[in-house]
């Protein structure tokens, strides 16, 4: 079933604010192979001029995933999850994200499309501290293969 | 700990270091777990085979996630990468045994951009087909 082109724009209630943790850091640079020690330990992230250790530049989509959440959840979002893949992912970043911060994610539609039989679907996190600093954009295509 | 590297000491067609890396189940499921992505298309070959696919697959974010360290380690700095896109054309498919799958990544400045960042392409390979397309990462050097 083609998705209504009427959800291009619609965005969510913001998220839950998410606490970003040192050991969530380092957990998710272990995952990725990253080995960088400003990940890890607090003074070499500061020899780099960060307040505390950095993220990896793909940690958003740990905040991010849970906040697009409430896109699968809304009625109205016709795409068959279990025939959705991964299309393309951007990041865009405002600043570091580090430990300590508290971001709350916000949620939009961006775009709609029916393309060679597979609907897909963009959307946009706009990832900011709970005081408002933009932090990060993150942007995400799902396809789903051959429902459409 | 690595310098930070300055923008005066690179050039467009300047090559980065190619990194290869292994991914195996066991690197699947510590992605799945601390990225919280728990698809059993990544896991599981009853369910991936039934969609479709050849067998797990790796996370695209997992291969994303791999291919920037390529730009961090040059960089110097891995809060340096200030915009990261791909788009992931075809799927590393990971066997179920010790050998797993090999992802090659090659990246060269493709161009010099204004107040000291350039734009990385990447290049990111598995069995020596492309995996990720339109791989690219706007870095702010020092």
């Amino acid at each position: 079933m083609a998705l209504d082109a009427g959800l291009v724009g619609r965005s969510y209630p913001p998220s839950a604010v998410y606490e970003v943790g040192r050991a969530k850091i380092a957990e998710f640079a272990a995952a990725v192979g990253a080995t960088d020690p400003a990940h890890t330990d607090p003074a070499a992230a500061r020899a780099l001029g960060h307040a505390d250790v950095v993220a990896p530049p793909t940690f958003a989509i740990v905040v991010t995933l849970g906040a697009a959440d409430v896109v699968i959840a809304d009625p109205d979002v016709a795409l068959d999850y279990s025939r959705v893949v991964h299309g393309e992912q951007r990041f865009t970043h405002h600043r570091p994200i580090r430990a300590g911060d508290r971001l709350v994610s916000t949620t939009t539609i961006e775009a709609v499309r029916t393309v060679a039989g597979n609907d897909m679907l963009t959307t946009r996190v706009d990832v900011a501290t709970e005081d408002g600093e933009a932090v990060c954009t993150a942007t995400s295509l799902l396809v789903a293969r051959g429902t459409a | 700990m690595s310098a930070r590297l300055r923008a005066a000491d690179v050039a467009v067609g300047t090559e980065l270091p190619e990194r290869t890396h292994r991914l195996t189940r066991a690197d699947l499921v510590r992605y799945a777990g601390a990225s919280g992505d728990l698809n059993p298309i990544h896991w599981s070959d009853r369910v991936a085979t039934g969609v479709g696919l050849p067998g797990v697959i790796a996370h695209g974010m997992l291969t994303m996630g791999l291919a920037a360290r390529t730009v961090t380690d040059w960089a110097g700095d891995p809060a340096a990468v200030v915009e990261y896109q791909v788009r992931f054309g075809r799927p590393v498919v990971v066997p179920d045994d010790d050998a797993g799958a090999e992802v090659t990544v090659r990246g060269k400045v493709g161009a010099v951009l204004d107040g000291g960042r350039v734009r990385v392409d990447l290049t990111v390979t598995s069995g020596g087909e492309k995996v990720l397309s339109l791989a690219r990462a706007t870095v702010a050097l020092a």
